[in-house]
């Protein structure tokens, strides 16, 4: 964290794509996974057609590809378990390779890993492209309830201090010299884990307070009120415009 | 202006933090509130907003008694700057912090601009507007903190040990910005120098009473009066 605005996703830009309010992506985002999917599963090139529009929409927003491509690490669990399934899936068995393997095993991977990785790039583009309080500026805009916004805010707001907190017990604790060398010094660590949590409960208490002292009564003011003109819907919706139509596209073929 | 009657609290533990205190501020005092450690002085102050709800006696200010019913109007009069400026910051800008109390308030739009920038402005902090409040240093902190409470233009500004952790410069400047102010002020504090820079009158609190009240160069210089509440001025100093 630190990095002034932003979070660990943000990739700063001022391309077509970082322009376009948050709640405009948001729904876009929601639209192009909700085509994704529902496309049918058996077809191979509507997928690529998703891939095409999609990898297009990253080079309007200038993200670096790597930048996309390295933070993809968080689907490797989803990669390992569609892997799995075709070894474990029953149905008729068809040969790859050496192995005999499930053939509705081996559609039901393919599909979880093609949704899975479009799904994860378009929200890593969605991240990437959005500030963190922009975001939540969307969601608040897209009536999502307010203590839901709220405690998202919040949450920003102070994972810097808890964090700030929690470095600045680790330099108290190892000025004593304190080294956490094997796992009897665990209750140590367990021990300051707690006290973290009580601080920041205590904390979030006196920031309560000055909050009603200012007059809050619930409700956090709306302070950047960011209407979308339509022709920042029409932006926003291309790339899910394009996702529906391949979708239908392959649907109707499909039957 | 600020009058509080037998004002009597316990916390819901049990622990009986005040006991009958009566405190009159007339409008445009500076008026500094003196007392030890657990002495009951946050405590008190909490009342002033209606925070914490009176266990026996009332708090009115220009008139309107606290009650639940006022709350909002209670605390447009109020404005309470906290000893720990990073409790009272805690929006992403320091614009959307000093606009947040005005926009509870109900202004928007140019008017509330306006406020903000001007508190900014009163406090020295307009260069700062777009930054996160988290990345400044203390003693910026304490002064939006201060802005903060300025935007929503109270009647009456209660500050929580606001020299506590300022460095000597930081400390001045923040004595001239509240001597630039033109609203009352009580101000809770241990450093007796900064009491007798900024308030003409004192008041001691001890052990949840009023134990003194007066001029401060008399309060100060009454080393009975001091003694009995254990408070001490720094190393070196008389006041004559
Ligand atoms: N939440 C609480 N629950 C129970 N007792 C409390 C609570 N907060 C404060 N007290 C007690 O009430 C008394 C007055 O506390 P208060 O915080 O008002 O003191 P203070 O004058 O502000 O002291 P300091 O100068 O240290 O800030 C203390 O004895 C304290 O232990
Ligand atoms: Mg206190």
């Amino acid at each position: 964290m630190g990095a002034g605005h932003g979070h660990t996703l943000h990739y700063h830009g001022h391309s077509a794509i970082h322009r376009l309010p948050a709640h405009v992506k948001i729904v876009a985002l929601v639209l192009f996974v909700l085509a994704v999917v529902a496309t049918p599963r058996e077809a191979f090139w509507p997928y690529a057609a998703h891939l095409t529009a999609l990898v297009g929409a990253v080079l309007v927003s200038r993200v670096p590809l790597s930048y996309i491509g390295t933070r993809m690490v968080v689907e490797v669990p989803f990669v390992v378990f569609a892997l799995l399934v075709p070894f474990v899936a029953i149905g008729p068995r068809v040969a790859v390779g050496p192995f005999e393997v499930s053939a509705p095993g081996l559609v039901a991977a393919w599909a979880l890993l093609a949704k899975g990785t479009l799904g994860v790039i378009a929200s890593l583009l969605a991240a990437a492209t959005t500030e963190a309080r922009d975001l939540v500026a969307g969601f608040e805009r897209l009536r999502l309830p307010q203590p839901l916004v709220q405690i998202m805010s919040f949450m920003l707001r102070y994972t810097e201090v808890v964090a700030g907190e929690l470095s600045r017990m680790r330099i108290a604790r190892d000025s004593r010299g304190f080294r956490a060398r094997s796992i009897r010094q665990w209750p140590v660590l367990g021990h300051t884990l707690g006290a973290l949590f009580i601080r920041s409960y205590e904390r979030g208490e006196r920031v309560h307070l000055a909050m009603l002292s200012r007059g809050y009564a619930g409700r956090l003011p709306s302070l950047h009120p960011r209407t979308a003109t339509s022709g920042e819907w029409a932006v926003g919706g291309i790339l899910p415009g394009v996702a529906v139509l391949v979708c239908a596209a392959a649907l109707v073929i499909a039957r | 202006m600020l009058d509080v009657r037998g004002l009597a609290f316990a916390y819901p533990d049990g622990h009986q933090a005040l006991f009958g205190v009566d405190l009159h501020v007339h409008r445009g005092e500076r008026v500094a509130l003196l007392g030890p450690n657990g002495a009951g002085k946050t405590t008190l102050v909490l009342h002033l907003n209606g925070i914490l709800a009176a266990g026996a006696g009332t708090v009115s200010v220009s008139g309107l008694e606290v009650t639940t019913n006022n709350l909002a109007e209670i605390r447009r009069r109020v404005g309470i700057i906290f000893q720990d400026p990073d409790d009272q910051l805690f929006m992403p800008t320091v614009r959307d912090d000093v606009a947040f109390g005005p926009a509870n308030l109900g202004l928007r739009g140019d008017a509330l601009d306006t406020r903000v920038l001007r508190a900014l402005e009163q406090v020295g902090m307009d260069a700062f507007i777009d930054r996160p409040p988290h990345h400044l240093s203390y003693g910026q902190r304490r002064r939006v903190a201060v802005a903060t409470v300025l935007a929503m233009e109270p009647e009456i500004l209660i500050m929580d040990e606001p020299s506590s952790n300022l460095d000597p410069a930081s400390r001045r400047e923040l004595a001239d910005i509240v001597r630039a102010l033109d609203v009352t002020v009580l101000m809770v504090t241990h450093d007796l120098p900064y009491a007798l820079e900024l308030c003409e009158r004192s008041v001691i609190l001890s052990d949840g009473v009023i134990a003194g009240d007066g001029r401060t160069r008399e309060v100060l210089a009454d080393a009975d009066l001091l003694a009995r509440p254990r408070l001490e001025l720094p190393y070196g100093f008389t006041v004559v």
